[in-house]
């Protein structure tokens, strides 16, 4: 049996507190919270004074080395009244927050995974409460329950509840269709077990994020319901009362509100803060950044190794040479694509194939100047008709963008805006390029759909992006590609969320409309089918480098590449059932953890020492055909009679019925 | 055994077996409210699974080849025909009467990213289904440790969570998920379709190792015919919740009965440019004789649902619909025109409507 890949590295222990202590918003706020936690707890022990010790000659004092935090009107030490005061403050926090997470979790988990009347009746309840003012029902319970501090923060929690019940019911929702919950219930595992089990750690996050809203409001009810007396007496040193007696003082001694209010406020901060830090770090925990995987290992470009020099060929439409990709994320930077050098010629199609990691799409969008957030060109020229492009400031680049240069992608409907005809989006595409309205628009429109052979052009026109097949909206996309009569179309991934019926017609309407119009296509596919059916020329990637680069027969009639040999050995299509399939071992490795030497060389089956000595270069042991292979000589072309030839493929295509 | 005494074994359908998973004239809707209109997923189909053998069930979108494995599972609502699992009616069954059929019936999904718990170990996802059944203890901790042996990963893989895998290890993981109890069907629904080539060649080899030696059947669904073919016995065709087509692998692979078994089989490009250049060439030579053009895409209500798309169309398919016919090759296939449509496909010119 094989293994496919080294294990992964050993979760350190504690995984949540080790991401939290990574934050250092985490640490201090944490910090403050155990600090007036533990200081609350122990009052009678560490406060300087009782609560209630009056000091009348230091009365009003402000703060000096007897009173840290100043005096009352009474000469009673802030300090110590605010140490004395903390125990009430924070059981009400504890009491309010453990009345709402205890009712809305089980509440917002079952209305979201059982659904139905129960669902309708939550909805019901949760109206029904928050149309009803908080305070007014606090003040019934507290005329049931006079100066009862405990039952106003449950009856808190529980006023909360309903609405951060509705936000778990959202949270669950999509979880119970998820695959992983589907596959428990086939196990066998029972309903509840399935809640407490799957919803629950993915309820999680959202809850803790909820739960520190709710402490931070409870210290803010509680205190208030303090200041107003409902719930302490006069003189008690409980939070409320304090602010209280402060404002009294406001005029003769505005220190007093610094300590107390400035209190309050830090810590419904810190309550804050903390469940954000907190809900970050669980996520950091369920997702692969906080596991370390890859975080040691930043690819920088690997030393230069002497590629075969390709000059820019001068009757290539699109030559790209040494195109690096970095993108920046968690303050890392990650090269995805490592001087890619390729050239398109005008009517030809082009292929980039590899796996997922290959830097394939990356490097038909940098092309374009169209990378995502966090993605900038390192190095590289692109030459377009002879011309730098990279070099073109952004304004100049649009305009040959869009024109010149045409995209299409893998999710058609995607790039059509939902909200507008067919006919207004493609019209206003029309209208910017050709400069006409009115009839001649609608009639340009109607060419374009017809080149791309829609039927019933113009019911089409009027229709929305919705009312689309796949098929129809990649149709539309390319329309919307051809309205700049581009001499390059870049289609990413054009077929590969179409049915396979589908797919045949598309590339077939690409290959009629190269045909047509003489234009070229920069097809990034990872099908080798689609290569073998459209392209006139493939550059295969792996890693981020070009491994190989050849004519479509060359390539696989001879690959020169191992990586490549492997890729269409893979392929179920040339198996016999029953018999096991030539696999490439292990996997691809992703951005960040590449191999300075061969990257394929971990998982090829002819590696010898001079393959992980150091970066393999770029050959072109063919007249143009590349290959990234130091054995390429002895491999491909001059394999000794009798040798272990690397060419398994076997002629026979069974269950490809031909017809003749 | 060897795999070719598999083979013949599984092959033969002369002796009386029962089988495992037998779907009879099932219909599957789907609607939100009482009031909706009914959305059909899969229209009566029937499908049937024996001990030991791998079922290729291939269709495109909106063939319903997915509903039929969510009705297996009791996670789609079943409106009328019926499922038998191992001889028992599992049709309506509850949540608790399923949690038997764990031992039978498991499942390994699409996305390796969704299918397992990413806030759980790979231990506690895989030790799920046996805890289900009441195992404990140690005898857990080396079931687990046996399961991911069986599926190629290293034993200190169970402390660790989803994400610190690739996602074809995850694959792999949810493959160890589901044949841990040892079940007799495992439903896979479009299992290899999200990974990459060669990834997908490891995991297909590895649904076919674990078959060696086992009375294990699989229901493989899939968009791609290729992989299909691979991993098949019989195969079932289903175009827009019906069954066009069913037979021994080969036979609906090699020689297909019906034309939209042709034109998948058509449109799938080959990793070829010489065999594709040549299929297009013999397609326009073949468009070119052909007068007919589909009209209308809207399936007919009472005939055959391919008949818009079909070259081969005359009134009766949009009439009435075929029903399943025996073919020479030991399957079955439900077309008015077969096998005279062959006859036409590779003689053309004299097509007169």
């Amino acid at each position: 049996m094989t293994l496919t890949a080294s294990p992964p590295p050993r979760p350190a222990r504690w995984p949540l507190v080790r991401a939290l202590l990574r934050q250092p918003v985490a640490v201090v706020t944490l910090a403050f919270l155990l600090l007036v936690v533990v200081a609350s707890l122990f009052a009678p022990q560490i406060a300087p004074y009782t609560a209630d010790a009056f000091d009348l000659p230091a009365r009003l004092s402000g703060p000096t080395a007897r009173h840290l935090l100043g005096t009352d009107e009474l000469g009673r030490d802030m300090l110590s009244r605010l140490l004395y005061g903390g125990s009430k403050a924070l059981l009400g926090i504890v009491e309010a927050v453990l009345t709402a997470v205890l009712v809305a979790l089980p509440v917002g988990i079952l209305a979201g995974y059982v659904g139905g009347r129960f669902d309708r009746a939550v909805s019901f309840v949760t109206d029904l409460v928050l149309a009803i003012p908080a305070i007014i029902l606090v003040l019934v319970v507290l005329t049931v329950f006079p100066g009862n501090m405990h039952a106003a923060m449950i009856a808190f929690g529980l006023l909360v509840a309903p609405g951060f019940a509705r936000i778990i019911r959202g949270v669950t929702l999509p979880l119970q269709e998820a695959d992983f919950v589907s596959a428990a219930r086939v196990a066998g595992v029972s309903e509840g077990r399935i809640m407490a089990r799957h919803i629950l750690p993915g309820v999680t996050r959202t809850a803790i994020v909820q739960a520190s809203f709710v402490a931070a409001n409870a210290l803010l009810f509680a205190v208030a319901l303090g200041f107003l007396g409902l719930t302490a007496n006069p003189g008690e040193p409980e939070w409320g009362q304090i602010v209280a007696a402060a404002a009294h003082q406001i005029s003769t001694q505005p220190w007093l509100l610094v300590p107390s209010g400035g209190l309050i406020a830090l810590m419904a901060l810190s309550l804050m803060l903390f469940g954000n830090a907190l809900r970050d770090a669980a996520a950091e925990v369920g997702s692969a950044a906080g596991t370390g995987s890859g975080a040691a290992a930043v690819a920088l470009p690997a030393p230069a190794v002497a590629d075969v020099v390709r000059p820019v060929a001068p009757d290539a439409l699109l030559s790209v040479r040494d195109l690096s990709v970095v993108f920046t994320g968690r303050g890392q930077d990650t090269l995805v694509v490592d001087r890619v050098g390729f050239d398109v010629r005008a009517g030809e199609t082009v292929g980039l194939v590899g796996e997922s990691g290959a830097g394939k799409s990356i490097t038909a969008l940098a092309v374009l100047r169209l990378l995502a957030r966090g993605g900038r060109i390192t190095s590289g020229q692109v030459f377009f008709e002879g011309q730098d492009v990279a070099r073109l400031d952004d304004r100049a680049f649009d305009r040959l963008r869009g024109s010149a240069l045409g995209l299409i992608s893998q999710e058609p409907l995607a790039s059509l805006d939902p909200a507008f005809s067919i006919g207004s989006q493609l019209g206003e595409l029309v209208g910017l390029h050709d400069r006409v309205s009115g009839k001649a628009n609608r009639e340009r429109c109607l060419e374009l759909l017809r080149q791309v052979q829609m039927r019933q052009p113009e019911r089409v026109l009027q229709s929305y992006p919705h009312e689309l097949s796949g098929g129809m909206a990649q149709r539309v996309a390319i329309a919307m590609a051809l309205a700049g009569r581009p001499k390059l179309l870049i289609a990413d991934e054009p077929t590969t969320a179409l049915d396979v019926t589908v797919q045949k017609e598309i590339l077939g309407l690409l290959r009629q409309l190269q045909r047509e119009t003489g234009m070229a296509v920069l097809i990034v596919t990872h099908n080798l089918g689609v290569v073998a059916d459209i392209c006139d020329r493939v550059i295969v990637l792996y890693a981020g480098q070009v491994f190989e680069d050849a004519g479509v027969l060359n390539l696989f009639d001879r690959p020169l590449n191992p990586y490549t040999l492997g890729l269409i050995g893979a392929n179920p299509a040339h198996a016999q059932p029953g018999q096991l399939l030539p696999v490439i071992p292990g996997r691809v490795p992703p951005p960040g953890s590449w191999p300075v030497s061969c990257r394929f060389a971990p998982r090829c089956a002819f590696a010898a020492p001079q393959c992980t000595a150091g970066p393999v270069p770029l050959l072109q042991p063919v007249s143009g055909h590349y290959s990234r292979c130091v054995r390429t000589d002895e491999l491909f072309l001059n394999a000794a009679p009798g040798a272990d030839h690397p060419l398994p493929l076997s002629p026979a295509r069974p269950g490809h019925q031909e017809a003749s | 055994m060897t795999v070719s005494e598999v083979h013949t074994n599984r092959l033969a359908p002369e002796a009386p077996r029962k089988p495992l998973l037998a779907v009879r004239d099932l219909e599957v809707q789907y609607r939100r409210r009482r009031t909706d209109p009914v959305l059909r997923a899969s229209d009566v189909v029937s499908l049937e699974v024996f001990p030991g053998e791998t079922v290729g069930v291939v269709g495109e979108s909106g063939s319903g080849k997915s509903t039929i494995a969510k009705a297996a599972l009791g996670l789609a609502p079943v409106h009328s025909g019926s499922i038998h699992l191992a001889g028992r009616d599992i049709t309506h069954l509850g949540p608790r009467g399923r949690r038997d059929l764990s031992r039978v019936l498991q499942v390994v999904f699409q996305d390796p990213n969704a299918s397992l718990n990413p806030y759980l170990t790979v231990e506690r996802s895989l030790a799920e289904p046996l805890e289900a059944h009441g195992l404990r203890g140690p005898e857990l901790h080396r079931r687990v440790a046996e399961a991911l042996d069986r599926v190629g990963l290293p034993p200190e893989s169970s402390g660790r969570y989803p994400a610190q895998f690739s996602g074809g290890q995850k694959q792999r993981v949810a493959i160890a998920r589901a044949l841990i109890v040892d079940p007799q069907l495992v439903i896979c629904d479009e299992a290899v379709s999200a990974l990459d080539l060669s990834i997908q060649a490891q995991i297909l080899n590895l649904l076919v190792e674990q078959q060696r030696g086992k009375q294990l059947s699989y229901l493989f669904i899939s968009h791609d015919i290729e992989v299909v073919r691979y991993i098949s016995d019989r195969i079932y065709v289903l175009y827009l919740g019906q069954v066009m087509e069913t037979g021994p692998a080969g036979a609906v692979t090699g020689n297909p009965a019906h034309p939209y078994t042709q034109e998948l089989l058509d449109s799938a490009p080959v990793a070829d440019p010489r065999v594709q250049r040549r299929r297009r060439e013999e397609e326009a030579r073949r468009k070119a004789a052909q007068v007919t053009a589909p009209a209308d895409t809207r399936p007919p209500t009472h005939g055959c649902p391919f008949a818009p798309r079909c070259p081969y169309v005359l009134d009766v398919c949009l009439a009435q619909r075929p029903p399943l016919m025996p073919t020479q090759e030991g399957g079955l296939v439900a077309c008015h025109r077969f096998p005279e449509w062959k006859t036409l496909r590779d003689a053309p010119q004299g097509v007169a409507p």
